[in-house]
């Protein structure tokens, strides 16, 4: 097939920097079509964590020898790399956590037991969310009586501002919602729907992680009141993630856990608090993770989170284009905006042996229900295959794909 | 290892054209089957009379492997005593997962010794025995592979 127009030249070079990409599987080139759950790392991120390694690690805000001091400013670098990304308007706002699922059960965990919250409240998801994003409102539900409800999504995928404010009420306190669902790749008004909830005092944390690998994020513009995604879909490390909150929720909020750190002084009848973002980082930190994940994010805004999201949206096309023509493919959302994944079915063929098939063709793809069980009830199929693409996507793991379809079609179809 | 050794033409003859495949009218037994990672889930029936297998029947959404193994598995169950069905399990995921690759008295269930090679589908295969133990002793709730 003809390369689509429109690719940007060096964004198709980034290939490149991938040295895992450069790994036959099965004798065939990888065709790695699974950046959604885990993306590959660039040389940038591993050699930026051996140097750390190597030349200035150890603890951070301990010693007061110069090897001490240095690890601490490069972590605390990395924060302030993770605040002009996301557009946050302080440091302090952006707390490091494991990933996005720890940073939503922070939230969830000290918003419930922040007094806040009253038996019969309510919060209001999305039937797209994945589990990390169901799960800990319901471990709040259940120790504060608050009521959780689902925003429906309509049959192509999308969910409107208006479907997620049909669930909202008087009791409604917060809103949490994924940016980018990982299942359809439909793309959420998040903007319109943080707004409308700032307007009526509602709080939003939205789960970025199927974002901002993909495009430009801007916490403020946004308007929500919480933000988070994970290092390791971004190219970074895996145990490192980020949670944007605003400053006057980060400190009014209880500590969450406790430990070194998170303390102003510690006696055994009272402790007092740090304010944040260490209040919120009980114990050593993953210090080298926060490093490497700045050095992802340097990666990726050497060629513009515009200009990848420009280039991907090509490539998607052209993904969704192939895949669409292909006799007894049917996708499983087709949403107005996509950015990153595309899920699907085969007719006559299940999910878990067309990944097998294409294992064998070098085609990585995520087969099974996402994580996200809600949204395969929503659209009546027990799995998918998803291919979701990363920055280093080539237009060939698509054809690569697509081969490997008909070498699964021609196997199992009698 | 070719994709054919996995999938023989008998896997894909039973996963299109599943033997015993609905319920039983008045089992002895019932089970729930459910693989998590994959969302496999299998529902199945055992008619138990003096210790002997009399009836198996079963419901499946699942992958061929897993398909094709309930259908097998039921086929050659029945008439066996219970020891006998357990003992089967037991050759069976030896077979998959011992240190070497021994099928004795495995017989039609012997096609399925190609999804060794693929270790990410063993549990697809195991699913129906791990239900089937369930049904035999009558447990309530869902048996997972995880």
């Amino acid at each position: 097939m003809n390369a689509p127009a429109g690719q940007n030249p060096e964004i198709l070079a980034a290939r490149d920097d991938f040295p895992l990409l450069a790994r036959p599987m099965h004798g065939r080139p990888l065709a790695f079509l699974d950046s959604a759950a885990s993306a590959q790392k660039p040389r940038a991120v591993l050699d930026g964590l051996r140097d750390f390694y190597e030349s200035e690690y150890a603890n951070v805000h301990r010693g007061v020898y110069l090897l001490s001091a240095q690890a601490t400013d490069r972590y605390e670098a990395a924060r302030e790399t993770v605040r002009r990304f996301l557009n946050a308007g302080r440091a302090e706002e952006i707390v490091f956590t494991r990933g996005a699922t720890e940073a939503i059960n922070l939230v969830a965990e000290t918003l419930g037991r922040s007094g806040r919250l009253e038996p019969d409240d309510e919060i209001v998801l999305t039937v797209l969310e994945h589990h990390s994003n169901i799960v800990p409102w319901q471990l709040m539900r259940d120790a504060t009586g608050v009521r959780i409800h689902a925003a429906a999504a309509d049959q192509d995928g999308n969910v409107d501002v208006e479907a997620v404010f049909r669930e909202v009420t008087d009791r409604t306190q917060l809103i949490a919602f994924s940016h980018v669902s990982n299942t359809t790749g439909t793309v959420l008004p998040a903007r319109e729907i943080c707004h409308r909830a700032r307007e009526r005092g509602i709080l939003t944390l939205v789960d970025g992680c199927q974002a901002v690998p993909h495009a430009a994020v801007d916490v403020q513009d946004l308007a929500c009141d919480f933000y988070t995604f994970s290092g390791h879909k971004l190219y970074g490390p895996s145990g490192i993630g980020a949670l944007y909150g605003r400053l006057d929720l980060l400190t009014s909020l209880p500590p969450w856990q406790g430990g070194g750190s998170m303390i102003e002084e510690v006696t055994f009848e009272r402790t007092t608090y740090a304010p944040p973002p260490a209040r919120y980082e009980a114990g050593t930190p993953n210090i080298a993770g926060a490093v490497g994940l700045a050095a992802a994010i340097d990666y990726v805004q050497r060629f513009g989170s515009e200009n990848i999201q420009r280039h991907e949206s090509v490539v998607l096309k052209y993904g969704v284009d192939r895949l669409q023509a292909v006799d007894g493919v049917r996708l499983i959302g087709t949403p107005r905006h996509r950015a990153g994944s595309i899920s699907f079915v085969m007719d006559d063929v299940h999910p878990h042996d067309v990944g097998t098939v294409l294992d064998r063709e070098g085609v990585a793809v995520r087969v099974g229900h996402h994580c996200a069980q809600p949204a395969m009830r929503h659209f009546d199929v027990p799995a998918t295959i998803r291919a979701s693409l990363g920055i280093y996507t080539h237009a060939s793991d698509f054809d690569a794909l697509v081969e490997g379809l008909g070498k699964a079609k021609a196997l199992f179809q009698p | 290892m070719d994709l054919r050794d996995l999938y023989q033409e008998v896997i894909l003859d039973h996963s299109r054209h599943p033997r015993n495949a609905g319920r039983l009218a008045e089992p002895s037994g019932t089970a729930k089957g459910h693989n998590p990672l994959c969302g496999d889930l299998i529902t199945l029936d055992v008619l138990v009379k003096d210790g002997v297998i009399r009836n198996v029947s079963f419901d499946a959404r699942g992958c061929a492997i897993s398909v094709a193994t309930a259908s097998i598995m039921s086929d050659m169950l029945k008439g066996k005593t219970l020891e006998e069905a357990h003992d089967l399990f037991r050759r069976f995921q030896q077979m998959l997962t011992g240190p070497d690759a021994e099928a004795d008295g495995l017989d039609k269930l012997e096609v399925l010794a190609g999804v060794r090679e693929f270790p990410m589908r063993v549990k697809c295969a195991t699913l129906p025995f791990h239900t089937l133990r369930a049904a035999l002793d009558n447990e309530p709730g869902t048996v997972q592979t995880e």
